[in-house]
């Protein structure tokens, strides 16, 4: 189970590692920063530590990358450190571009000087002098904090030449994305910063090796640097007895979707879901029924009641069907259509494909395609098939990982909501009362008065009936519009 | 010149914090002050943080209450934006949610003059790395 630094100190599910400061300091002050020890971990780093004394730090903390793929951070700063050459970059991916995820806005509006302090360390143990923020332009606010962190930074000495009287140096800038979620990818982010398209381009070489202008570049996630002055601070094997086996520390989650408590939230690796959604989460809105859970954004996967004690870390969410992701978490209650899940995901999939190559391009298309006919009661038996295997062959052939992981959502909802894809192709009905397509409106004899009301609101003239008498909708004309149902006062209209 | 060039620099800043001279630039003597942090990050912002933190200032001001307001990143309870948290001298912070202009005045009324207790209260539900 969770264990939170071998102490007992159990009292909250919460730990806040990578939000310390977020909501605590005045972001555009330094010296609030300062005034909880930051930039001490840069001080002690440059003065008493050596590259390789860091390097091993931070992998002996396990961090794992937070930008969804759980890479070894220590493993990746080694690689960079490794390789020689004349100029080396520091890169923040600061692109955040899953739906409904603000995590990484949250920590540089909150918090921007522990990136910054994390990007210099960073520097200094791989050998780099040169920093990049690649940040989204629709994050005005954060892009405004971190420009004055920046400055202060500078204006104290922490950025620049000389840092603490060594010989180290760093600065940083900030290189501006347009919002492509492709651009998230490490190649794609780098070819974008070059000025060159956002595409990516096949691995290897990675960017520790050949990245930012072709030199050795190491690209973190804004959460995982966030971890990197604390981790110093603190000691790795403080870091390492938080979490799991092989997931050390906390993860931040944007909560969202169908829960009381909407929010961020910083659990400790291990946290089971149900803690989550529940405890911290406080439940599902209006006290509804819970249907599932989806994490890892349009990469990932939607889990189920099943799932609930499933203690989240890297390797347990995949094994379930899903995956941790950048730290989106989407709560849906009984009212939500799975397939109408699948098909919103594989929408946001197929506009942000960046065409490169087919798989991706034409099967993602496709995918939408039979997901959209079979929201519309007009899916058969056989298209369950077909979205199967179509899946399983754009996973398999796709350039990056976006083509490589975009029928994640299709395929879980498939695996844990099986009937609820056969109620739309055999009944033609959709469970969850969530596709237009599959329900019908209608009157209740009993309660219909027969007041006219619903039938002079109609933009159709699908209602008929005298006056006093008990009304009727033709559904061969009805647009589902939902108008009438409104208007009624009499609770005569259903829809089904 | 405030270069800092060794870790003893940093303490200085740090202790310089702690007795609060710098605060907001503010020399008064804030030992005595109610210390109020406002939650603006994005999604506070959006839900009308900046109209509750200029309202703490003005009223505070008028009705003759130390008080030093200060700006911070989100606090993590979207649900509840606006929040803030109020720390009166010598005791513990507590954090408000659903702060509006008018929730802001009965703070100030209600819990800072008087400390009668006001609804809305978010409990801290969290460890900090400290504990
Ligand atoms: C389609 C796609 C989008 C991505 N978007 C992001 C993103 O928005 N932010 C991020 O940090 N990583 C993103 N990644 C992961 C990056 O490629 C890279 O692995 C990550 O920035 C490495 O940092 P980390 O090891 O600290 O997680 C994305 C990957 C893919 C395939
Ligand atoms: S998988 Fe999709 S996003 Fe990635 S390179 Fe191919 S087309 Fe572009
Ligand atoms: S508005 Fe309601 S009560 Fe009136 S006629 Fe229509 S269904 Fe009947
Ligand atoms: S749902 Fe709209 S179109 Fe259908 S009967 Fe009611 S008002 Fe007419």
């Amino acid at each position: 189970m969770t264990n939170l630094g071998g102490n007992k100190m159990s009292r909250h599910k919460q730990i806040r590692i990578a939000l310390n400061n977020c909501g605590v300091i005045d972001p555009e002050n330094i010296r609030e920063y300062i005034a909880r020890d930051g930039y001490l971990a840069l001080g002690k780093c440059l003065t008493e530590m050596k590259p390789d004394d860091i390097i091993r730090e931070i992998k002996d903390s396990g961090l794992r990358g937070r930008g969804g793929g759980g890479f070894p951070a220590g493993l990746k700063w080694e690689i960079a450190a490794k390789n020689q050459a004349d100029q080396k970059y520091v890169v923040c991916n600061a692109d955040e571009g899953d739906p409904g995820a603000f995590m990484d806005r949250s920590i540089l509006e909150g918090d921007p000087h522990a990136v910054i302090e994390a990007m210099a360390i960073c520097g200094y143990s791989m050998g780099a002098t040169k920093g990049l923020i690649y940040i989204r332009a629709e994050y005005p606010l954060a892009i405004k904090r971190l420009k004055i962190a920046i400055d202060q930074a500078r204006e104290f000495g922490l950025l620049g030449k000389n840092i603490f009287k060594t010989d180290f140096e760093f600065d940083i800038e900030l290189r501006y994305g347009a919002g492509a979620f492709v651009c998230g990818e490490e190649t794609a982010l780098i070819h974008s910063m070059e000025g060159l398209r956002g595409e990516p381009t096949i691995k290897p070489p990675y960017p520790a090796e050949s990245g930012y202008l072709e030199k050795p570049t190491n690209v973190n996630n804004v959460e995982t640097y966030a971890n990197v002055p604390i981790i110093l601070r603190k000691g790795a094997n403080w870091f390492n007895k938080i979490g799991t086996e092989k997931s050390k520390g906390t993860k931040v989650f944007a909560l969202a979707g169908k829960i009381k408590n909407v929010g961020l939230v910083e659990v400790p690796m291990g946290t089971t879901l149900r803690e989550v959604i529940y405890e911290i989460g406080g439940g599902i809105e209006n006290d509804k029924k819970f249907k599932a859970v989806q994490t890892g954004g349009p990469s990932g996967g939607c889990l189920t009641e099943k799932h609930l004690d499933t203690p989240i870390d890297f390797d347990n969410l995949v094994q379930a069907g899903s995956m941790m992701g950048s730290g989106g978490m989407i709560v849906m209650d009984e009212d939500n259509c799975m397939v109408s899940v699948a098909k919103f995901y594989l929408d946001f999939t197929v506009e942000e494909s960046c065409g490169k190559c087919s798989p991706c391009r034409i099967g993602n298309k496709r995918l939408y395609e039979l997901l959209d006919r079979i929201t519309q009661g007009k899916g058969e038996m056989e298209d369950l098939k077909r979205l199967r295997n179509m899946s399983n062959v754009i996973k398999d052939t796709s350039l990056c990982g976006l083509g490589q992981t975009s029928p994640n959502p299709v395929l879980s909802t498939l695996d844990n909501f099986y009937d609820e894809y056969v109620a739309h192709v055999t009944d033609k009905k959709c469970p969850a009362g969530e596709c237009k397509d599959l329900m019908t409106y209608f009157v209740i004899e009993e309660n219909c008065v027969g007041c006219t009301a619903c039938a002079r609101v109609c933009p159709v003239g699908a209602i008929t009936g005298e006056k006093k008498e008990v009304h009727y909708i033709n559904p061969e004309i009805c647009i589902k519009c939902g108008a009438c149902e409104e208007r009624c006062k009499f609770d005569a209209i259903i829809v089904k | 010149m405030t270069k800092i060039k060794t870790l003893a620099d940093l303490e200085r800043i740090k202790n310089e914090m702690r007795s609060d001279k710098d605060l907001n630039g503010s020399q008064d003597n804030s030992e005595n002050a109610v210390k109020i942090k406002v939650g603006m990050g994005t999604s506070g912002i959006a839900s009308g943080a900046r109209d509750v933190m200029d309202f703490l200032i003005e009223a505070l001001e008028k009705r003759n209450i130390e008080a030093l307001v200060s700006q911070t990143g989100d606090m993590g309870y979207s649900y509840a934006e606006p929040t803030i948290e109020v720390r009166k001298p010598g005791q513990k912070p507590i954090v408000f949610g659903y702060v509006d202009v008018k929730k802001a005045d009965l703070i100030i009324e209600k819990y800072i003059k008087l400390g009668e207790e006001v609804e809305g209260i978010i409990p801290v539900n969290y460890q900090t790395i400290d504990d």
